[in-house]
């Protein structure tokens, strides 16, 4: 053998990472972008406290059921039914809730049991026959669009109690009073900070331990101070208006822990290798199946959740509550990064998508742009978006 | 020899850094049945897909003539309008469409875009009686056996006025009935003055119709063997097609074989798709501590099948037959079980079934064995970068860093990739497929040391090959298999090529 190994000196580098990142840079910069043109040309309405406070209350359940549609999509399906999912729960809750007098506690469990045999009672049918996921959700999304009519008898049910309300709709209590700026929200803020960089600063570590190229210092720096300022800032623009919605807090915990099980855990390894090459991840030993069954239960769950947060917000659930959020929620995994033949996808990645459709949507309501034209632009954004992945992908 | 049909000569075709054919002849007398032989890999189906254009003229040196006249054939349509018609081993027919619409697929008899449905069966069963099957028209090809559909592929060349048919293994997965009636169909159209090429590894059914045999290794036509005058000289075909010298590329060892440690008894698998008709039939067969055993065996032969079938049913139905290690029986019901059990399998497919190709080294080594790396589900990632990097280092895998995709390393280091993941599940019984396709020496001999590494440890290597020097130079002992079952068994004392040939010609089961 004449060929010789170089040895592996752990020195910084700057381009690799970039480059490995560089989706994630890119979708990053496409929202600022769009954030900075929105802002602009709303006369600086889209960053108005209160629109901010409405763009992440707006937004919320679509970032939540993206978290689920994502693992779903990495695992090489579709779910058509989470917009019929998010009704029929939203019905159930306003039934058991207004109708029955439960508490919201009781009803809030029972629904979260309820979207999870859902996504059972399709994943099923997807994991363990081998029937087509598009075709056994979209038959899902037929038979609970008809049940949440069923179960709401075609009315509006609402109002729903305070507590309920204030869970979904509510803000971060005060206790330091401060009426102008919400301390708590901005401590809130800094401590999230903190946890990011001491997080990023250990997977640094990690990397260098283990004998490879860990990201250049220059960068780690700029990076974590561009996510600091962007956080901090966030919060204080929210601290001068109620505070952090207590939904922003839910979506950002269920962000961490999606990261963490899709990056750190056993479960989201499987989800990638059976999207990433089935016969491998069979070959490996991996229930594959039954990976595919709880990326549907998951499902299931989120899209209920999702469903709470929605009939919070409007204080009543409709017969019509949820329906074409399916497309949003695809759109946004798309739009994210995740392949449509399955194995890539990044929740981080994810949530950008859901905030840059979140984002053309409220900037252009502002902007009075009429519905027809706002749906052309966002089809013509998923195309595009969906478009830079095939190109760069045919290229390398 | 004047009346030639077909004329190839100095053939050579290179992909990239590799020879595929260094120097081919071959003549084709007009009205003849002409028998190409040669091991897999020797050139056969990359001479063929120049003769029929697929790799278009200009892609390889050489010349062809067909028909007195030299000829360029730039793409399949070339050679089809000349009447050279191939018909591959993989059968080319829509199973959901019924016979007279593969039959004239893309020619449909039609009249401004409407076809004439009852002229178009008409005419599809002309050509069926022509070649002798005599079902309806309009049955669907999905409800037709494999000979007959072998039959419907001809009647589509008849169609099409064939002059030169070209059969790639035609009977390599019919049965013996269908085989004799196909051989019989082809002395029928030599009678019509149709002439043909089979490409078979059945000396028997060769020697029942060639006229005459070229024989190909490693891309040189070696022999050409006239049979016309009698019967074939079958072992000078089978010396021609194996006739290599064993050079110095596998790495020595002292077998040192301990008591039995992997053992499978009466082991019968039923085709997923073929119910009722056992695939791989009553096998038994033992490997010791230390020991590396070979199973030998043509493509198609169920090697790779009773592997897969042994490992967790991943192939196969209604799997019976008994798996034991160091005398335990083994529950083999599931891939994980038979991982936890110290069986490991590195596919012959290694992009199709061996690796995550969007994951770097590390993910990929460490996926059958993830749980180890866990503690309560959570991976340790610094223990896994610490194993991708051990087995980059020990396996000599040339890749820049543990994250690089590993659909961009070369076949070689690919393979050692799915090596290093199965040494990792630390497993007793290693069950090697086709090892070394397509990779180049140097990465095969870093290959075959690993295997002495592993058996070096009181383990057991079982190697699938269909390189039969491979399996001389690296094994101890030798299974031959042939039609899912094993037709011979040779300490390597007494194992040659030869033998091995033979024993998969004469098709005799072992007890």
């Amino acid at each position: 053998m004449s060929e010789v190994i170089t040895p592996v000196t752990p020195k910084a580098s700057v381009l690799p990472a970039i480059k490995r990142g560089a989706r994630e840079y890119g979708l990053l910069g496409s929202l600022l972008v769009i954030v900075v043109f929105f802002q602009i040309f709303t006369n600086g309405a889209l960053l108005q406290p209160l629109n901010l406070t409405n763009l992440i209350l707006q937004n919320s359940y679509i970032v939540v059921m993206a978290l689920g549609m994502l693992m779903v999509i990495v695992c090489g399906h579709i779910d058509l039914s989470v917009g019929s999912i998010v009704g029929v729960i939203g019905s159930i809750a306003a039934v058991l809730m207004v109708q029955y007098r439960f508490d919201f506690v009781t009803v809030s469990l029972i629904c979260l049991v309820a979207g999870g045999l859902i996504g059972a009672a399709q994943g099923y049918w997807v994991a363990f026959w081998g029937m087509p996921s598009f075709i056994v959700t979209l038959g899902g999304m037929l038979i609970f669009r008809g049940a949440t009519i069923a179960i709401s008898q075609g009315q509006s049910i609402g109002p729903f109690p305070d507590s309920f309300v204030a869970l979904s709709a509510g803000f971060l209590p005060d206790p330091f009073g401060g009426q102008a700026l919400r301390v708590t929200s901005i401590l809130l803020g800094l401590f999230v900070v903190a946890c990011f960089v001491v997080v990023e600063w250990r997977a640094r570590r990690r990397v260098a331990k283990a004998g490879a190229t860990p990201v250049a210092m220059s960068l780690f720096m700029l990076k974590n101070g561009v996510v600091a300022a962007l956080i901090i800032g966030f919060c204080y623009l929210l601290a001068t208006y109620r505070g952090l919605p207590a939904v922003l807090v839910i979506m950002c915990l269920l962000i961490g822990v999606y990261t963490f099980i899709m990056n750190r855990t056993v479960i989201g390894r499987w989800i990638y290798a059976v999207g990433g090459n089935l016969k491998a991840a069979k070959l490996s030993g991996i229930n594959t199946a039954r990976v595919t069954f709880l990326t549907f239960v998951n499902m299931g769950v989120l899209a209920a959740v999702a469903g709470l947060i929605f009939v919070a917000r409007l204080n009543s659930a409709t017969p019509r509550a949820g329906s074409g959020f399916e497309l949003d929620v695809i759109a946004a995994v798309f739009i994210g990064g995740a392949s449509a033949s399955g194995g890539v996808g990044k929740v981080i990645g994810v949530v950008i998508g859901a905030f840059i459709m979140g984002v053309l949507n409220n900037g252009m309501s502002i902007m009075g742009i009429g519905v027809d034209y706002q749906q052309m632009i966002k089809g013509a954004v998923l195309l595009a978006a969906v478009f830079v992945d095939v190109y760069q992908k045919n290229r390398a | 020899m004047s009346n030639l049909l077909l004329d190839m000569r100095g053939i050579q075709k290179t992909f990239g850094p590799v020879k595929a054919l260094t120097n081919v002849n071959l003549q084709v007398g007009n009205g003849e049945i002409h028998a190409i032989c040669g091991e897999n890999g020797a050139g056969k189906s990359t001479l063929m897909k120049i003769l029929s254009g697929v790799y278009p003229a200009g892609s390889y040196q050489g010349s062809i003539h067909f028909d007195g006249q030299e000829r360029n054939f730039q793409n399949l349509r070339d050679s089809e309008a000349l009447g050279i018609c191939i018909i591959h081993q993989e059968l080319a027919l829509v199973p959901m469409l019924s016979i007279t619409e593969n039959l004239f697929l893309g020619h449909e008899i039609a009249n401004r875009g409407i076809i004439d449905w009852s002229l178009a069966h008409d005419r599809a069963k002309e050509l069926l009686d022509k070649v002798g099957l005599l079902v309806s028209p309009q049955t669907l090809v999905s409800q037709l056996g494999m000979g007959q559909q072998q039959l419907v592929e001809i009647a589509k060349a008849l169609g099409k006025e064939v002059r030169l048919l070209i059969l790639d293994e035609p009977t390599a997965s019919l049965n013996e009935k269908d085989s004799e009636r196909l051989l019989e169909l082809m002395l029928e159209l030599k009678s019509r003055d149709i002439t043909s090429i089979i490409i078979s590894h059945k000396l028997n059914e060769i020697s029942k119709v060639a006229d005459e045999v070229t024989v190909i290794r490693d891309g040189i036509t070696v022999d050409v063997i006239d049979c016309r005058a009698g019967s074939l000289d079958e072992s000078r075909v089978v010396r021609a097609m194996v006739g290599r010298e064993l050079a110095d590329r596998y790495p020595s060892r002292e077998p040192e074989l301990g008591e039995t440690l992997f053992e499978v008894e009466s082991w019968s698998v039923e085709h997923p798709e073929r119910p009722g008709q056992d695939f791989i039939r009553n096998i038994s067969f033992h490997a010791k501590r230390g020991e590396v055993v070979g199973i030998a065996g043509l493509m198609g032969s169920g090697r790779t099948e009773l592997a897969m079938s042994l490992f967790g049913g991943a192939f196969g139905k209604n799997i019976r037959g008994k798996a034991s290690l160091a005398g335990k029986e083994l529950d083999l019901r599931t891939v994980r079980k038979a991982i936890d059990s110290g069986l490991a399998y590195a596919t012959e497919d290694r992009k199709g079934a061996g690796l995550v190709l969007g994951d770097g080294i590390g993910r990929n080594v460490s996926l059958a064995s993830l749980k180890t790396l866990a503690k309560r589900w959570i991976i340790n990632e610094s223990e896994e970068v610490g194993v991708g990097d051990g087995y980059r280092r020990t396996l000599r895998i040339r890749s820049p860093d543990l994250r690089q995709p590993v659909e961009r390393l070369s076949g070689g280091n690919q393979q050692k990739v799915v090596l290093a993941k199965w040494l990792f599940s630390d497993p007793q019984v290693l069950i090697l497929d086709e090892p070394t396709r397509g990779i180049d020496v140097g990465a095969k001999y870093e290959i075959y040391a690993v295997v002495n590494d592993v058996v070096a440890q009181g383990k057991c290597v079982v190697i699938i090959s269909s390189e039969m020097p491979e399996l001389l130079g690296t094994c101890d002992r030798i299974y031959v298999m042939n039609e899912g079952r094993f037709v011979g068994e040779f300490p390597i004392a007494q194992a040659s090529q030869e033998r091995i040939m033979h024993a998969i010609m004469k098709n005799e089961v072992i007890q």
